[in-house]
């Protein structure tokens, strides 16, 4: 069981990192997210998260709050979801999006494809909940949680790579 | 190869923790009014991930059910702890999610309690309703060569037991004073000891990494580190995260074989894209690696068709100082293709032999059954075959392979048989059992002295605070007799006194 971690070493001794304009800017405002929790509910972002069941669930969403946030704040059912917290180490928090929201969520680094792939059939609009920060854009999207297994109630194969 | 920057950020690491720790869903203090006698009790032998995913998954559905957690140490977590690499703290997160099941009002973690020896599993099945079998895989498969058990030849699992300070490895010691080491398997854990072996100290020693390890790691000799495969560049077992730090682990650089990669490039068309970005990253690093190349003083490369044949001794027939592989040529294709050794022979020198080729999970208890040719409990969706109140999850169910998901997974789902068995009655809870109420005294009169969760936050404070004055995030302690007697103290007081001396 072993995940592992952003191949750069400074990730390691926790330097900040940040990818690039738009995620310094989600840092930014999750700081001060933090302080100011009591935002207008207009500046608010509606987000529906379909889970595993096909179930339907809306939030309220604070603008730069990452995904994970949203679920963990929300206390949005989901087991098992972000597991390492957001640190890059699993994929736990697998999101599947609209195709054309998809394509507003800005690049995606290595470090977070490794970890895209593997999870259980990542598609061609899947990112880590952790990695995508709300934004006022994203109003009325709807994102799929995607089964985490083959299916529960079928046997359990073991095929990822032998590790710890 | 380019790194990219990645989005993790120390503020909001900390932010995030406390938000996780102020989620409702596991808070509530300890409650101080006894459990009803009449609740489903389950036990849980083995207090690793598996061990603890079952617990959370167990607690979650149920409302009324209790949960004993049995582990032989006196510290909970398991491989978090013990497996995963002191230089991948953020895997070592999930103890967070752990804790809060160790506090939660309806469960209870029993350390120190080696379930097979001091209880058996028969007097478990008689305290509770059921009985998880979560105790993971703590064997390591054999080579099965001649010359295997000679001085400088280690298993993984010890290994990684010794640099992450496990008690029974602590004193492992291994010869680190020859140039080449090699690493027989090629899944993450073979390249999580490749890392270990070549990390620049300056990196390790901010790590949870036992002093000892260090100590050894910075006098060793070690420069060249081979990871030796049965099978071809397509087959590798580890994923491209280990792959990727290997590729840029400061002061080293590849050492590998361009002509073992012939063809390979081309036939990746039609490739899975995990499987496909792997490939393409070690083209990668064979590409930037022709010797010569680049300034870094230390190595590490794979090694492809190639299986171990027999530990060549010294002269003097005291240590490994080589070994000789067996080429192989693959047959078939893709995941499934096979080597097939071709009768010729290579010898490497090295002092160090390392034996990755994977962990396995050993009977506990002659009351379970056990699949001795697949080494699992034979089970069927985390049914014990034939046990009735049986279960069982993580490598003991599956095998020792998987990320940490696959085994929150997989534990969930036992969780989930169990919790409808006993919902259709096949699991029956009509009778009222006693739990640790009779397990505990049992193990008093044995001189089972057992360790609570709140006990371990003793350990747990003790470590911490002795890491933080070495500037790292915890100092283990490595003494068993040690855990006990810190886990069984008064208070901090009395600890600060204790191990001044």
């Amino acid at each position: 069981m072993k995940p592992a971690r952003p191949g750069s070493r400074a990730h390691n001794s926790l330097t900040p990192y940040v990818t690039g304009h738009r995620d310094a800017a989600c840092i930014r405002s999750r700081q001060f997210s933090c302080y100011t929790r009591t935002l207008r509910s207009e500046d608010k972002v509606t987000i529906h998260f379909i889970n595993r069941d096909g179930l339907k669930m809306t939030v309220k969403a604070t603008p730069g709050d990452s995904l994970l946030d949203v679920v963990i704040d929300q206390n949005l059912d989901l087991d098992g979801f972000g597991a390492c917290e957001g640190t890059l180490a699993c994929s736990t928090c697998h999101l599947i999006f609209e195709e054309e929201v998809f394509k507003t969520l800005g690049p995606i680094t290595d470090e977070e494809m490794d970890m895209l792939d593997l999870s259980y059939k990542p598609t061609d609009t899947s990112r880590l909940g952790c990695q995508i920060c709300v934004h006022k854009s994203q109003e009325g999207m709807t994102v799929h949680v995607p089964e985490s297994v083959a299916d529960l109630r079928q046997p359990d194969v073991g095929t990822t790579s032998s590790s710890s | 190869m380019t790194t990219s920057r990645v989005l993790v950020f120390k503020p909001m690491k900390s932010l995030l923790t406390t938000k996780f720790s102020r989620s409702t869903r596991f808070t509530g203090l300890r409650r101080l009014a006894s459990t009803p006698d009449s609740c489903p009790r389950v036990c849980v032998v083995g207090g690793g991930p598996a061990g603890f995913y079952t617990a959370q998954h167990l607690l979650k559905i149920h409302p009324a059910v209790q949960v004993d957690i049995y582990e032989r140490l006196p510290i909970p977590f398991g491989l978090v702890r013990f497996g995963v690499a002191p230089d991948h703290p953020e895997v070592k997160n999930v103890i967070n999610t752990f804790t809060q099941t160790g506090q939660h009002e309806r469960c209870s973690f029993h350390g120190n309690v080696s379930v097979g020896k001091d209880v058996s599993v028969e007097e478990l099945q008689k305290a509770y309703h059921a009985v998880v079998l979560s105790y993971g895989a703590d064997g390591n498969r054999s080579l099965g060569i001649p010359g295997e058990n000679l001085p400088g030849v280690y298993s993984a699992k010890d290994f990684v037991g010794w640099y992450n300070g496990l008690p029974c490895n602590k004193d492992l010691q291994p010869d680190l004073s020859s140039e080449t080491a090699v690493v027989l398997g090629q899944g993450n854990v073979a390249l999580d000891v490749a890392r270990i072996l070549l990390s620049p100290l300056d990196i390790l020693k901010k790590t949870d990494i036992t002093v000892q390890s260090l100590e050894a790691l910075a006098a060793s000799k070690v420069r060249r580190v081979l990871i030796v495969g049965r099978r071809g560049p397509l087959q590798v077992a580890c994923t491209i995260k280990e792959v990727r730090e290997m590729v840029s682990l400061p002061g080293t650089r590849p050492d590998m074989r361009a002509e073992e990669f012939k063809g390979i490039a081309e036939s990746l068309k039609d490739v899975p894209r995990p499987r496909k970005r792997l490939t393409e990253l070690m083209l990668k690093a064979v590409q930037g690696s022709p010797a010569g190349s680049g300034t870094a003083s230390r190595l590490w490369g794979f090694r492809f068709l190639r299986s171990p044949v027999e530990v060549l001794p010294t002269p003097d027939l005291t240590r490994a100082a080589g070994i000789r592989l067996g080429i192989n040529r693959l047959e078939g294709s893709g995941e499934g293709a096979w080597a097939v050794a071709t009768g010729e022979t290579e010898d490497i020198e090295c002092g160090v032999v390392v034996n990755s080729i994977g962990y396995k999970s050993l009977p506990i208890d002659p009351a379970v059954p056990f699949d001795p040719r697949k080494a699992i409990i034979p089970n069927t969706m985390g049914r014990v075959e034939q046990a009735a109140g049986l279960y069982c999850s993580g490598w003991v169910k599956r095998g020792p392979t998987g990320v940490i998901g696959t085994t929150m997974n997989d534990s969930f789902a036992t969780a989930q048989s169990l919790i409808q068995d006993m919902g259709t009655g096949v699991l029956d809870i009509s009778t009222v059992k006693p739990g640790s109420q009779a397990i505990t005294p049992l193990l008093q009169k044995r001189g089972v002295n057992p360790v609570s969760f709140s006990d371990w936050e003793k350990i747990d404070s003790e470590e911490t605070r002795r890491g933080k004055a070495a500037g790292k995030p915890r100092e283990k302690l490595l003494e068993v007799e040690e855990m006990l007697k810190t886990a069984h103290s008064r208070g901090p007081e009395t600890q600060c006194t204790q191990s001044r001396d």
